[in-house]
């Protein structure tokens, strides 16, 4: 191996725990993700795990989601797999009302990944930090032989604090159904972005943390006036109303006129005859708020920069339980059934 | 700026669903259409909720990878059992043939690819030395891609397996077939854009049932719904374009030029359905070196085309809609099909599995 490459690709040996990896880490990880927190011990020390200082409100309750992020490309328009990862584990929290307390970055790195583009991916990973003020506490570094693992794959643990936490089931007759922006940006973005499909567009992914959109919600309405969240990833808008409508054991009733889409992503959705309702998001979430605070959540929403395309899209009843019913833009109604396993583009 | 015209409109949608109600016919009346697409547009818009109770709307012989038959898919495995790379459409791969479809064929071992365009096979076949061929499926919208790559100078270690059907001869022969109650039939855009609307006459000269090409937004289908029953209340059935916007009487000169260079008409087997005279298409002679079949001469028996308990030939011929299937979303849904119908993203059963085609009221 020439010297040269060994400057720019990951090695076996920069996993291998000895002055590679350390170099790794001086180099990479610790000038931006090692800042001083309230940690008592904290990423920057590289001890064996970090503390956490107990929050002083003693009623909330700690929150603990994890997520393995891939993504192909992994460098895609709005975003990439840094991004990705730290927007996903925030907005987990997020969705159960849980202000994130602090992250953890693990990174499985296939040998020969360019250490410039790990050096992009950590960059974009603690900017979105950054607009949650989310600290990263601990973290992992692991280096597979070439073609044991595609690329990169990370994993972020989250640690957050509600008070009290919102499920996704806590839907009531009568609720309406709020979305906090457009649907469908994620999914077609990356649908855009492969290169089998020679597209050139302007979509972007909306890839974003939302904590601090939700808590700006959560300050705006009277406490317990938000009844449910979730943020509708994989699957798309529609695999998320399905799972809160079984678990709810209540129906969705959605206006597709109401839901946001942007122009581009219909377009490409109408020529891949892919529904932008069953692709990612990556920035949004649903949220459910009794009826009488419809109008000061979907106030609060539309104030952040975030939420400014808020919508309210439909409402809780009880006409068929456990089902989503899309009210059609034309006119007709339908069920909005659970999307199986990801969309493929028709052929003909 | 001005909000654009939507196709979608409600406003107009309303309009049209007046119109429709006023049309209504006092006894049953089927309406059938003989598109993937139309079948989407339908269901993913929940349009069927505008139909007075005596119209039913149903999807015939629309899904391409749905007909093509058993035959042809167990010629594709024993072809790319030769060592053959086997491309095709993603849709086809996972249509069940005599034995096993193709994506199984592939997990034994065969080197099976999907592709989005024929123009895709042309470019894998330049980057080998093995041969590759394209499974060729697709009603007369595709069979012009597949025409125009023989027409370029393909690559010799290229070959197609042709499966390409029309439309308009299936038309005639569901006509044909016993207790079919066919009263109209909602003509397909996209073939049309190719085809233009003299076929239609030709075929169905004499059938007297209104017979009117509508495009895929849900007012193009509304539109031509309320044209089919127009002609219906009049006693006026004829070949009527709903959709001038895509569709004229020629149609698509250079696309036919295309395909009658390369292809000739031949009968062709349509699983579910049987052999419809002259709806098939063939390598014309001098191509006939890019034909798959001639290239590998493989002696196949005749192909299993019907599956114990499934009714997708009925689902096919419109004599029946995916529900009334006991296999329906029980022991047949896409993740585990049975039957073609619900394989194809164009077969009515994977749509009404996908989108809900029951109509909630």
């Amino acid at each position: 191996m020439s010297p040269d490459r060994n400057e720019t690709r990951i090695s076996q040996l920069h996993g291998a725990g000895g002055e590679l990896a350390g170099e790794l880490l001086d180099r990479l990880l610790l000038p931006r993700l090692g800042a001083e927190t309230s940690a008592r011990i904290g990423l920057r020390h590289l001890d064996d795990g970090a503390t956490i200082a107990l929050p002083e409100a003693a009623e909330g309750e700690l929150v603990l989601t994890t997520d393995s992020h891939v993504v192909k490309p992994i460098f895609f328009p709005g975003g990439d797999i840094g991004r990705l990862a730290a927007a996903g584990t925030i907005n987990d929290l997020a969705v159960m009302g849980a202000r994130p307390i602090a992250l953890t970055l693990a990174a499985i790195v296939e040998e020969g990944f360019p250490i410039a583009d790990l050096d992009r991916i950590v960059e974009s990973f603690a900017e979105a930090l950054e607009e949650s003020g989310v600290p990263v506490v601990c973290g992992d570094t692991k280096v597979m032989p070439a073609g044991d693992v595609d690329g990169i794959v990370l994993n972020t643990t989250g640690l957050g604090i509600a008070t009290p936490a919102v499920s996704d089931a806590g839907l009531a007759v009568g609720d309406r159904v709020l979305l906090t922006g457009s649907i469908g940006d994620h999914g077609m973005a990356l649908l855009a972005a492969r290169e089998e499909f020679h597209l050139k567009t302007r979509l972007e992914s909306d890839v974003a943390p939302i904590w601090p959109l939700i808590a700006a919600l959560l300050r705006g309405v009277v406490p317990g006036a938000v009844h449910a969240m979730k943020d509708p990833t994989r699957g798309g808008l529609a695999a998320a109303l399905n799972e809160m409508a079984r678990k709810s054991e209540t129906c969705i009733d959605i206006e597709e006129s109401a839901i946001p889409i942007h122009e581009p992503v219909r377009g490409l959705s109408e020529l891949l005859g892919i529904s932008p309702l069953e692709v990612a998001n990556e920035g949004k979430a649903i949220v459910i708020v009794a009826p009488d605070a419809a109008a000061e959540a979907l106030r609060a929403l539309r104030a952040h920069p975030l939420g400014a395309e808020a919508s309210i899209v439909g409402t809780v009843t009880n006409e068929y339980p456990k089902r989503v019913i899309l009210d059609t833009e034309v006119g007709g109604r339908r069920f909005l059934d659970m999307p199986l396993g990801d969309p493929v583009p028709r052929i003909c | 700026m001005s909000p654009s015209f939507r196709f979608s409109d409600p406003v107009r949608g309303k309009a049209l669903a007046d119109a429709i109600a006023i049309l209504a016919p006092p006894d049953p009346f089927k309406i059938v259409h003989v598109c993937g697409t139309h079948e989407m547009t339908i269901t993913r818009n929940g349009l069927r909720r505008f139909l007075p109770q005596t119209v039913a709307l149903l999807e015939g012989p629309g899904c391409p990878v749905c007909v093509t038959p058993a035959r042809d898919i167990d010629m594709a495995i024993e072809i790319a059992r030769t060592g053959a790379i086997l491309c095709t459409y993603g849709d086809m791969i996972r249509v069940p043939g005599s034995d096993l479809s193709l994506d199984q064929a592939r997990s034994d071992g065969c080197d099976v690819r999907t592709v989005l365009s024929a123009a895709d096979a042309v470019e894998i076949a330049r980057g080998t030395d093995r041969e590759v061929v394209f499974f060729a499926v697709g009603f007369e919208t595709t069979a012009p891609m597949t025409a125009a790559i023989l027409l370029d100078d393909p690559p010799p270690n290229l070959s197609v397996l042709p499966s390409h059907k029309r439309i308009p001869p299936a038309l005639a022969a569901l006509l044909d077939l016993p207790d079919h109650r066919i009263g109209a039939y909602l003509a397909p855009g996209h073939v049309s854009t190719i085809i233009g609307t003299v076929p239609y006459e030709e075929r169905l000269d004499g059938r007297r049932i209104p017979v009117v090409i509508g495009g895929f937004e849900p007012l193009d289908v509304l539109y031509a719904i309320a044209l089919i029953l127009r002609q219906h209340r009049d006693g006026t059935p004829k070949v009527e374009n709903a959709y001038p916007r895509a569709v004229d009487a020629e149609g698509n000169p250079a696309a036919q030029k295309l395909l009658d260079q390369v292809f000739e008409s031949a009968d062709a087997n349509w699983r579910g359905i049987g052999v419809i005279p002259a709806s098939g298409l063939e390598l014309r002679a001098p191509l006939r070196r890019f034909d798959a079949r001639h290239r590998f001469a493989i002696d196949l028996p005749e192909g299993v085309d019907t599956i114990p308990g499934c009714r997708c030939p009925d689902v096919l011929t419109a004599r029946a809609v995916p529900s009334d299937c006991p296999l329906f979303a029980t022991r047949c849904t896409p993740l585990s099909p049975v039957g073609p119908c619900m394989v194809g993203s164009e077969g009515a059963c994977s749509i009404w599995f996908h989108y809900g085609g029951e109509r909630p009221l």
